[in-house]
């Protein structure tokens, strides 16, 4: 599924004004930068053994919450008094998985499912403990994944609160009591999810047309449901203009649609102190707090660094 | 579906399936001409007008040759998350920024049309007692006509090439392949949407520059 990496992807590809093709195609890094750059590292890290002396390299996608994720991790182990090498924004799964492989990034937030299809793509939806461990199975030596967080970030059927309680909506099957043409506002491979408008037809009886807005449930998005132009929106569920549009996120009792709880990759070089510092972080993080980062980069404007750190801190972590 | 995403595009665009239906490359393609064609045409009815009157009278051609410069400066894709903020998504977000898009070219067509016409040619039509809009219709724009061609051919290909952001904000055309393509990563369409803009804009170029060297009046440099 990929969503946060794709839209980051296209952006970077519009605004270099022109159609790049294939997986290294990344607007707003040079991949091939970032790998001989850490890839040096990583080799003075193997020399002594790749063992705590050297820096633990964080890598985050080109996405922002993605990379304010990151930043608690960074954080997190530096208060451990472990040192960490930043390596964020690097595009796309296709570019920093093989880097984690290789051992130049140890450290990447990642979603479960995206992951998951990442390494399959024939996987299916599932509950997050289910993908959790298909993962487990899924990655390659020398990569693990570390617990799973409550918070979320996942593709949702989100519609305004007026029309949910005009048609008494509280979950996505609701909508098959509808008598209405519905049409969704999302990105157009929407069409072609399996949680798009076949699955919605298929696992619930709703028949609902796809409306191509392609900012990735950005503004235009948003606007295009508030404004009453669609009934339905697939919105990132961490994103703040949920709660700021008073929408409603309609429920997925079927586990329709993938779970896409933030999780950890790591390689090798993360012992069990790190894994631990991780794993707190981890573990506090609910979705209400994804939603609250994620608000205070977008609305308030504050940098990754000092919204780690206020969060860390509010938390007790440092 | 071949390895090769090149290759794999012209098998995309080989299957007989993508030929025929609401979302085949018929539809498609005359949705993407619709809106070029559209999109030129309110320009057109905005930037040859003014353009002819700044090039008959030398007024303001200062302020149209910035504006068409400033014009030209702006990014189309944030014309039309702009546009689509303010008046919501469907076409009239992106037709607005494909008219912007537009402009300059064909101002600047319409005024070194009139311009190109020889002085000493006008002063001798004004001598005769031609009226002022008789020496535009009858003199200047029938000279410089290979030169307003000119500028509807530059509009036509810019645009042609660009419509694909309709797609963006929930209008049809070719965008829908890259885009679809490009998020499903699913690169033989991506790429076979591209073809088939840029065959289409090549086509337009060919076909404009052609009535561009038929508009020449006989005598003169033919483009």
């Amino acid at each position: 599924m990929s969503i946060h990496s794709t839209r980051r992807h296209l952006l970077g590809v519009l605004g270099a004004g022109g159609l790049a093709l294939g997986a290294a195609a990344c607007g707003s890094s040079d991949p091939f930068e970032e790998e001989d750059g850490s890839g040096g590292d990583s080799g003075s890290g193997s020399s002594d053994g790749g063992g705590s002396g050297a820096a633990i390299a964080i890598g985050s996608q080109a996405y922002y919450s993605n990379e304010i994720i990151a930043e608690l991790f960074a954080q997190a182990l530096e208060a451990e008094g472990l040192t960490v090498d930043r390596q964020y924004q690097i595009g796309q799964r296709e570019v920093y998985m093989p880097e984690l492989e290789s051992g130049a990034l140890d450290v990447l937030p990642e979603y479960l499912g995206n992951l998951l299809q990442h390494y399959d793509s024939e996987a299916v939806s599932a509950t997050p403990e289910e993908v959790h461990s298909a993962l487990a199975e899924a990655l390659p030596d020398g990569l693990r994944v570390l617990d799973f967080a409550e918070a979320t970030d996942q593709d949702s059927y989100t519609t305004t609160a007026d029309f949910a309680s005009a048609h008494s909506l509280t979950a996505i099957g609701d909508l098959a009591g509808v008598d209405e043409d519905l049409t969704i506002a999302a990105n157009s491979e929407f069409e072609v999810r399996p949680y798009g408008p076949d699955g919605a037809k298929e696992v619930y009886g709703v028949d609902v047309s796809v409306v191509p807005v392609e900012d990735s449930g950005g503004p235009l998005t948003v606007q295009a449901l508030v404004d009453g132009d669609v009934q339905l929106a697939d919105i990132y569920t961490s994103d703040p203009a949920i709660a700021e549009n008073d929408l409603v996120v309609l429920e997925d009792p079927e586990s329709m649609i993938l779970p896409q709880n933030v999780v950890p990759v790591v390689s090798e070089k993360i012992d069990e102190a790190a894994a631990d510092a991780i794993d707190a972080v981890l573990a506090e993080l609910s979705a209400d707090d994804l939603v609250e980062l994620n608000r205070r980069s977008t609305v308030e404007q504050q940098s990754s660094a000092d919204i780690a750190s206020a969060w860390l801190s509010e938390k007790g972590l440092v | 579906m071949n390895e090769n995403p090149f290759l794999g595009a012209l098998d995309w665009l080989a299957d007989p399936m993508r030929w025929s239906g609401p979302s085949g490359i018929p539809v498609r393609t005359a949705e993407h001409l619709g809106y070029t064609a559209l999109g030129v045409l309110v320009a057109a009815l905005i930037a040859v007008p003014v353009g002819l009157y700044v090039g008959h009278t030398g007024r303001f051609k200062g302020l149209a040759v910035g504006a068409a410069g400033v014009a030209r400066a702006l990014p189309t894709l944030g014309l039309v998350t702009l546009f689509a903020l303010l008046v919501g998504i469907g076409l009239t977000a992106p037709l607005l920024a494909f008219v912007t898009l537009a402009i300059p070219s064909l101002l600047a067509g319409a005024y070194s049309a009139v311009e190109s016409a020889d002085p000493a040619t006008v002063d001798a039509a004004r001598a005769q007692g031609m009226t002022e809009w008789q020496i535009l219709t009858r003199v200047e724009i029938p000279l410089g006509m290979s030169l307003l061609v000119g500028g509807v051919r530059g509009a036509t290909v810019q645009v042609v090439a660009t419509a694909m952001l309709a797609a963006y904000v929930g209008s049809g055309g070719l965008g829908r392949y890259i885009f679809q393509g490009l998020g499903s990563q699913d690169y033989p369409q991506m790429i076979a949407g591209s073809l088939l803009v840029i065959v289409l804009a090549l086509v337009l170029d060919l076909a404009l520059l052609l009535l561009q060297r038929l508009t020449a009046p006989r005598g003169t440099v033919a483009p």
